[in-house]
């Protein structure tokens, strides 16, 4: 056995040894051993170094408010976790555990300089400090701070783990398995409820564990666990260890954290790391317990000096000693029982020092009996000790002589503080009981109840009792309203629990609640080195320096000293803050607030919340039906939202330039084909289907022939363009609207809402049929005669046929809607052939297209081509602010039709002005040069900053067909500017020189649209 | 996440839902008829009450319908909730 174990007790398996290693010493701990337990069973005190100063730091705590002993484990091959309170983590045979923030190791660290540098750091230091070159703090300062302040590193390995998830629905779930949780999960389900109950340590008991001389029902603590457990799963309660409730969000939805191989040596291949649960709960008990409080005194940080009940809990749960000479320092009636308890381990306690005056109690006449000297009205005003404490310093409150009294162990507790976390994370109003010097839950907000601890509970019998009525009356509710129904009222407040008394500790109403302001820290005389936030560094004086500074919001004062700000939230910190803030304001603490508790209650890790979105699951792929035939014939696909899209095709040796620049020629000189499967198909359909597109866009629909089709604007009801494409009418009550690829979604939700809110006395069918329809895009003079062997049933001669109109028939034998219209500038054709049969006829159009040099295309070419002929692309040339006169489409809107939606926008006064930005064409001096896509225009790059920007470069290309560059642009009053200079700064400080032209480059006049 | 009351499918996560603003804000007959400043008015300017809030929700990932709810935005609890083109419900605060 180790040195400082027990012989005997505890809750650990003394016949299995388990070996790990602590900053690459072995050490030997036993199964059900914490890090910090084991640890401290080999004498090890000294854990960690502090966030700021590096001073030495040891293990304050045994649970999850522990805010000093963060380690990183490291389990090889990526899985390597920061930041770990050694509190939690479980060892199992060969844990390699590492120190954090120290350099080059924990007891030699060359970090430690800043705590003798310490009167240089004061709260708010980087403020001050650093403000001076103003590059030198992205450069220099920050990442130096950052090195030398800190907490682990974050791994730089993927991680390999396996994270899953689940939606749970239950009556009553319960959160925290100490005797009240048990007490509340066994009531709901003997009453019949679905209960979950979770706990994030591995053993269920909480408090009992550590309290081996309990009793409950007359029988032992541990046997009532035992016989609880088997009687809820006898039950199908789903009874949850190493899980913690993390967060409660809206409508009682719980997110609990499951940790499954954490604690193994050798974890199952097939077994996932972690799993998120996530509640839904028609009634939540919350039994999270309370958290011993720290005493602020000066060095109250060195290792050796802990919670009484956490070394309560080392004796008594994990047989191990913590010290060999304690002192106690309290105001209450708690770290009685420790002090007792280690003495009845043969830990010698050489005081007791008590800030009350006169402390009464049971507990205290036990003490002294047992021969404890205990000193009423008496303080810490010191101690000593670098690397492990070595003496106390003992003085009357008040002042008077002091007394060094020498010990290797410090007991502090300055009371008790609920965990109210998750009860204000479910927006419940916090009340502040005087008598207890704490916040407990108040008014509820959701279908939650508290109960013990976690609401000012600390009496045993009072916990259980607690505990059985919440669960029966959460079942009961639960019972009442069957769902979480949002109509049914579940505004019920917690029903109000028996012994309305609260009972405390005894001795609790004389509490001496001024230690943090009076007794261990003398009024006035601000102590030094008294920490109260650990994990961050923070002082009373920290904390004094922003009162005079002028801070008086307690969320303002936590932001300026980052006082619970850290990884632990602040659990051991913030009401040893609220204290002071308010007792040196002369304010009641209540007066002064709490700050808002947020999720999650501890650290979770990014595995859990991700879970399989990762990797190609991170988000879905939209793959067309000719994405096959792409991907064999070399194109390099480019991401359009959720769809991978052709962007070129390059043949052997061909960079894009080059391969953009022969899919271009080809197009323009004989025919292309190009995918545009990807472009939003919605059918409308109905009666009334001509007078919804009049209403839904701006272009007149009610004369348009079946067989034709029109260029469809839509615009938001703002006036601005939201989208726009093809329209074809397929029957006077039928029509096949295409939409932006983009657009999609957000076009069908836009006519939706229309025409169920607005319009629903019109007779209109919506449906969605991107989906459905392969599109083949065949462009070029020779596009006719590529396809004009596969049409059957369709006369698609130029005059039988004309530009902008659709034909049904078959084209490669299978049903088609074949549509003239191009998007090039070219005679063009668009095949749209159900899905299933899109690769085959593309296949057949390739085919049928080799004797005409036809070759495939991507989007790229597709925006030279379309950007040669001035045509817009929604969002690229629009951006949420360009109405349709902007882009010269004044020739989209129906003069005649009444109303439109977007209508009356367009003829508010701001629409009509002259400087409008405007669609124009930009052509650089240099015709080699390619404007930047989303650079400013302006008038003269040389006028002084801020100079006026009159505008920005919106698609920029080299065009092949005209052997230079070309630009579209959107310029303030950009019409009356054609033929003006302007000029592009780029980022390098340079400055292109270019002219203001028509939109419209090639083919102006439009003769190329009839082959 | 909430759980949304549908009328017409009754209670579902929130997921399957897309917010759309708050209800009964009536488009005018006829536009063109109003002055700029109340068209300014219906297109831009929203309460944003703390309390009792009437919205818009569509069960986009359900039966595709919008229609109304009453929330309390303080608590996010649903009061009620009710088929586009009925009327605002009278509820007592």
């Amino acid at each position: 056995m180790t040195p400082f174990r027990t012989p005997a007790g505890g809750r650990i398996d003394r016949g299995k040894p388990i070996r790990f290693t602590f900053d690459g010493l072995a050490y030997t701990g036993q199964a059900g051993d914490t890090l910090a337990s084991a640890l401290l069973a080999n004498g090890v005190h000294l854990v960690g170094r502090s966030f700021k100063y590096h001073r030495p730091r040891g293990i304050v705590a045994a649970g999850a408010e522990e805010p000093n002993a963060l380690v990183t484990v490291d389990r090889g091959g990526g899985r390597e976790v920061p930041n770990l309170r050694a509190t939690q983590v479980e060892i199992y045979e060969g844990l390699t555990a590492i120190s954090q923030n120290r350099w080059p190791s924990l007891k030699r660290d060359l970090g430690a300089v800043n705590d003798l540098l310490s009167p240089l750091f004061p709260a708010g230091f980087y403020y001050k400090t650093f403000k001076w070159p103003r590059s030198f703090w992205a450069k220099v300062y920050e990442p130096a701070i950052r090195r030398s302040a800190g907490l682990g590193r974050a791994p730089k390995a993927p991680d390999p783990d396996r994270y899953a998830q689940l939606y749970a629905h239950c009556d009553v779930l319960v959160i925290g398995g100490g005797p009240t949780g048990i007490a509340a999960a066994l009531a709901a389900a003997e009453a019949g409820a679905r209960v979950i109950l979770c706990d994030e340590q591995p053993e269920f008991g909480g408090s009992l564990l550590h309290d081996p001389g309990a009793t409950i029902d007359g029988k032992a603590a541990t046997e009532w666990i035992a016989e609880s457990l088997a009687a809820l799963g006898r039950r199908d309660a789903v009874v949850l260890p190493r899980t913690t409730g993390f967060g409660y969000f809206a409508h009682n939805f719980v997110g609990l954290a499951e940790r499954i191989t954490d604690h193994l040596a050798a974890p199952g291949a097939r077994q996932p790391r972690e799993r998120l649960w996530q509640v839904r709960a028609k009634e939540v008990v919350l039994a999270a317990g309370a958290i011993e409080r720290p005493l602020a005194f000066p060095q109250n940080d060195r290792p050796g000096i802990m919670l009484a009940e956490a070394a309560r809990t080392y004796l008594n749960r994990y047989g191990v000693r913590p010290g060999t000479r304690a002192v106690v320092i309290t105001d209450g009636d708690s770290a009685y029982r420790a002090a007792l308890d280690l003495a009845a381990a043969g830990i010698a306690i050489a005081a007791i020092a008590d800030t009350r005056a006169a402390p009464p109690g049971p507990l205290v006449d036990a003490a002294r009996a047992a021969g404890i000297v205990v000193h009423p009205a008496t303080t810490i005003i010191g101690t000593e000790g670098r690397r492990r404490v070595h003496s106390a310093r003992l003085a009357p409150v008040g002042g008077g002589p002091e007394d060094h009294v020498s010990c290797d162990l410090i007991l502090m507790s300055g009371g008790w503080t609920p965990a109210v976390h998750l009860f204000s994370q479910s927006r419940g109003k916090l009340r502040y009981d005087e008598a207890l010097g704490a916040f407990v839950p108040g008014t509820s907000a959701q279908r939650e109840r508290s109960a013990g601890g976690c609401r000012g509970t600390y009496e045993l019998d009072a916990c259980i009792g607690e505990g059985h009525a919440a669960g029966r009356e959460a079942a009961a509710a639960a019972r009442r309203s069957p769902a979480v129904s949002a109509t049914v009222s579940g505004d019920a407040p917690a029903a109000p629990l028996p012994g309305g008394e609260r009972s405390s500790q005894p001795g609790d109403a004389e509490r001496g609640r001024d230690v943090a302001g009076e007794g261990a820290l003398p009024r006035r005389k601000i102590p030094k080195r008294a920490f109260v936030d650990f994990q961050n560094d923070v002082t009373v004086k920290d904390l004094a320096l922003a009162l005079r500074e002028g801070f008086r919001s307690i969320e303002h004062v936590k932001r300026y000293t980052t006082t619970g700000m850290a990884t632990d939230q602040g659990k051991t910190s913030n009401m040893t803050a609220l204290e002071f803030v308010a007792t040196s304001l002369g304010k009641a603490v209540p007066a002064v607030g709490t700050t808002t508790f947020r999720q999650p209650y501890t650290p979770v890790t990014f595995g859990v919340i991700a879970g399989a979105a990762r990797g190609d699951l991170f988000e879905p792929v939209r793959r067309t039906p000719i994405h096959s035939w792409a991907a064999e014939n070399g194109a390099v696909f480019e991401d359009v939202g959720l769809w991978k899209r052709a962007w070129y095709f390059p043949k052997a040796g061909e960079d894009m330039h080059e391969a953009v620049a022969r899919e271009c020629r080809a197009v323009r000189e004989g025919a292309g084909i190009f995918d545009a499967s990807t472009l939003g198909k919605i059918e409308v359909v109905g009666p009334d289907a001509a007078e919804f597109m009049n209403r839904l866009y701006t272009n007149a629909w009610t004369k348009l022939e079946p067989g034709r089709c029109r260029y469809g604007l839509m615009l938001t009801e703002a006036g601005f363009i939201m989208d726009d494409g093809v329209v074809g009418r397929l029957a006077p009550d039928r029509f096949h609207v295409t939409t932006t690829t983009g657009g999609a979604p957000r076009v069908l939700h836009h006519m939706e809402d229309y025409l169920q809110t607005e319009f629903p006395d019109l007779k209109v069918w919506l449906t969605s049929t991107t989906e459905q329809w392969a599109v083949i895009a065949v462009q070029g003079p020779k596009a006719r005669d590529v396809i004009v062997s596969l049409v059957d049933g369709i006369d698609i001669a130029r005059d039988a046929m004309p530009h902008m109109s659709v034909r049904l028939g078959k084209v490669a034998g299978v049903p088609a809607r074949l549509f003239r219209v191009s998007f090039t500038g070219e005679l063009g054709f668009e095949i749209n052939v159900p899905a299933r049969h899109g690769r085959a006829v593309w296949e057949a159009v390739h085919a049928a297209g080799q004797a005409h040099g036809i070759a495939p295309y991507g989007t790229e070419t597709m925006h030279v081509l379309r950007a040669e002929k001035g045509y817009i692309i929604v969002g690229q040339e629009s951006d949420g602010t360009v109405i349709p006169a902007d882009l010269g489409l004044d020739g989209m809107i129906g003069k005649t039709k009444p109303d439109f939606v977007g209508k009356r926008s367009l003829a508010r006064p701001d629409m009509q002005l002259a400087d409008r930005k405007q669609l124009v064409g930009l052509l650089a001096t240099d015709p080699k040069v390619t404007l930047e896509e989303g650079a400013q225009v302006v008038e003269d790059p040389n006028a002084p900053v801020p100079m006026r920007m009159l505008g920005h470069v919106t698609s920029s290309y080299a065009s092949a067909a005209l052997g230079r560059s070309i630009a579209l642009a959107l310029v303030s009053g950009g019409r009356a500017r054609k033929g003006m200079k302007l000029f592009v700064p780029a980022l390098d400080g340079t400055a292109q020189e270019a002219t203001v032209t028509d939109p419209v480059f090639y083919d102006p006049e439009g003769k190329r649209l009839d082959g | 996440m909430l759980i949304v009351p549908c009328p017409h499918c009754g209670d579902r996560p929130e997921i399957e839902f897309r917010y759309a603003g708050p209800a009964h804000i009536e488009r005018a007959q006829r536009p063109a008829e109003l002055s700029d400043e109340d068209w300014a008015s219906y297109l831009y300017l929203r309460d944003n009450p703390k309390g009792l809030h009437f919205e818009r929700w569509r069960h986009i990932h359900g039966c595709g319908r919008f229609f109304n709810a009453a929330r309390d935005t303080v608590s996010d609890r649903f009061v009620a909730s009710y088929k586009a083109g009925q009327k605002r419900p009278e509820i007592p605060r």
